[in-house]
């Protein structure tokens, strides 16, 4: 497709979950990752988790909405520790929607041709309908890999640049001895679908990682960043892509938003409540593996000392509209709403509130529908679903 | 404070006192924290005292990855400064430091004091030989390091900037030297039998990083040292107890030559 015809497409929308362990949460005390005993998952009611949250991917193919997963690793708050895995059972089990891997903590894994290799597959699998996400991953994930925090953004490009030549070299095996990763004789078979490789995305949520990305013309995937953090990432990523030459399209843009559509706006606010659950125990970890050493420049480490440590940075993040601190502990649907990190309520609401952010921001290409997270039940998703694609999905054209 | 240049390397240096050359190794924090102990030492000797490559105000080239680099770079060092008889005194970090140095050449070095130092791993894959502080809650962490945590962790509201970057600083380079294999090089242990200078291992009587029965395992790895526990101290006797560590050097330092 040419950068014009990208252009006149309406904004994408794409299911995400998490696929959360949520029947653990009553046990967890001041962590939900890390640390947790694997004791407190049941692998029956996990088997039907599974299941569930597959169906509910699945059925997007009908209702037109793209699919994401994620990954996270030793963490009741989401058991998908193989992003690959689901992709890899819904490449065969859908024929229409695209499918977004965001993604790959390719700096803490090991093996980048690994990574080449699951990603070609599910490629050719599904006919060519992969994106694919590498991502950094969130401090927490340092010690479940217990991969170095010093050089992890070094680690995380050379993988990066290793795993693209993989994907796009068809003559034979090449030589990569890099400063982290050795292999004398790189050939990955499947080659991709797609050529010259599926769309790589990346997840970011400062300035300088967005500035990283438009440099290199990867897509960038905004979440829990809101209606006060969100402008200056966009901007700084529009503003990169023109200084490389690299014209910054909508759908170089994403932005995650927790959405509950109801038929009455009691309805779409008590499912958000419940998907809320998401924001209200994903950042429950110890402190001592909220910021790793390294993780963030020296500079930003400093500050943190002297503000009383990562955790303390974290409680500050969220905002609503006019400045105010919002605990994500105790987060209530009208604060996020807000803080423009849910769109909740009827379909004309949920229409209106992702108009006036789109507005806010300047614009972005895809949405990131986090239609499932924390209580809602399959038949709430479901429906939640089905209401955003029949009542929201057809209106998205009257964006920008 | 001054900085050497070591081959493009800019290291930050205290050199206090007059007297036989003594260099000292920090350990991974509380670098600040060893003045009063480095002042007491200059009472009798010319202390060296390097930041170690990436640690506060101290470059690091990016090829500058491993504990090995920073042991050639102070062998270097040593032969820059002409220093001859040297009293090597490693502390935690700087003890594993003093150790890597040793193993591959003595000829500048007279004797070594280990302090509660890190860098061998005596016990199986299954045992945890030097708490992992990065995953310990920071409370436990420093009543590990300290007998008496408030009288020497710093109130960090209070520091200037300066300050607090080079703490992380320091921070973020024990993790990049020391995180995997965690603050120990199994070769080492192999080659401990080079160091034939007379070694004094000090250890804090309560050290909860490494105990006091490491250290023990440690100078019985050494041809030719000598155990003492500090009572009163944890991981840095130096910091808790500087008096005391330094009479003991002293001590060691005026000892006839076995």
């Amino acid at each position: 497709m040419t950068e014009k015809g990208k252009k006149a497409k309406a904004m994408q929308v794409w299911h995400f979950s998490e696929m959360a362990y949520h029947p653990a949460w009553e046990h967890l005390g001041d962590s939900y990752r890390v640390i947790i005993p694997n004791r407190l998952f049941d692998p029956t009611i996990g088997a039907d988790l599974y299941h569930r949250y597959l169906d509910e991917w699945a059925l997007c193919d009908e209702l037109g909405i793209n699919i994401m997963t994620n990954e996270h690793h030793a963490t009741a708050t989401c058991a998908d520790s193989v992003c690959t895995i689901p992709m890899a059972i819904l490449a065969r089990e859908t024929k229409k929607v695209r499918l977004l891997a965001l993604g790959m903590p390719i700096g803490n894994r090991n093996d980048p041709i690994r990574v080449a290799e699951e990603y070609s597959i599910i490629d050719v699998i599904s006919r060519g309908r992969l994106d694919m996400g590498f991502v950094k991953g969130v401090p927490f994930e340092i010690s479940p890999a217990n991969t170095n925090p010093a050089d992890l953004t070094e680690r995380f490009w050379e993988a990066h640049d290793l795993i693209l030549k993989a994907m796009t070299s068809h003559d034979g095996p090449f030589n990569w001895e890099g400063t982290h990763f050795h292999y004398r004789s790189v050939n990955v078979w499947p080659r991709p679908y797609q050529e010259p490789h599926p769309p790589v995305w990346m997840p970011v949520g400062s300035t300088g990682s967005a500035a990283e990305a438009a440099e290199r013309g990867i897509t960038i995937g905004v979440l829990n960043t809101g209606w006060a953090r969100t402008p200056a990432i966009f901007d700084a990523y529009r503003r990169k892509a023109h200084e490389a030459g690299r014209e910054p399209t909508p759908d170089k843009l994403a932005y995650m938003a927790l959405i509950g559509v109801g038929k009455t706006r009691e309805e779409g606010w008590r499912r958000a409540d419940q998907i809320l659950g998401y924001s209200r125990t994903s950042g429950i970890v110890a402190p001592q593996f909220a910021n790793p050493p390294g993780y963030v420049p020296a500079a930003g480490a400093a500050q943190m000392l002297k503000g009383g440590g990562a955790m303390a940075a974290r409680a500050t993040r969220v905002q609503t509209k006019d400045g105010r601190p919002i605990n994500p502990r105790t987060m209530t649907v009208a604060e996020a709403v807000d803080a423009g990190l849910s769109f909740a309520g009827t379909p004309d609401d949920v229409f209106d509130q992702l108009k006036a952010f789109y507005d806010h921001v300047g614009g972005f290409g895809h949405l990131l529908m986090m239609g499932q997270g924390g209580y809602i039940s399959h038949e709430d998703t479901v429906d939640n679903l089905s209401l955003f694609s029949r009542e929201v999905l057809p209106r998205l054209a009257e964006l920008g | 404070m001054e900085h050497i240049d070591l081959g493009g390397i800019a290291v930050e240096t205290a050199i206090l006192g007059n007297g036989p050359p003594l260099l000292f190794l920090h350990g991974g924090d509380y670098v600040a924290q060893n003045s009063a102990f480095l002042d007491r030492l200059a009472r009798r000797w010319r202390v060296v005292a390097p930041r170690h490559p990436g640690f506060g105000a101290s470059s690091r080239p990016s090829w500058f990855r491993t504990v090995h680099d920073i042991a050639y770079l102070y062998l270097d060092l040593l032969d820059r400064l002409a220093l001859t008889d040297t009293l090597l005194v490693g502390s935690s970090f700087g003890g594993w430091l003093a150790l890597e140095i040793a193993v591959r050449s003595e000829a500048r070095l007279g004797r070594l004091v280990l302090i509660d130092a890190l860098g061998v791993k005596p016990g199986g894959r299954e045992e945890r030989d030097i708490a992992d502080i990065y995953a310990l809650p920071a409370e436990e962490v420093l009543g590990r390091l300290f007998v008496e945590p408030v009288h020497v962790v710093p109130d960090y509201a209070m520091l200037d900037d300066s300050e607090l970057l080079a703490i992380a600083h320091d921070r973020e380079a024990t993790a990049l030297y020391g995180w995997r294999p965690y603050m120990h090089d199994p070769a080492l242990a192999h080659w401990l039998h080079r160091i034939t200078r007379p070694a004094l291992v000090l250890w804090g009587e309560e050290d909860g990083i490494v105990t006091p029965a490491y250290g023990e395992r440690l100078a019985a790895a050494l041809p030719n040292a000598r155990f003492e526990r500090i009572a009163q101290a944890a991981h840095y006797p130096q910091i808790e107890q500087p008096e005391k560590v330094a009479a003991l050097i002293e001590r060691f330092a005026s000892e006839d030559r076995p």
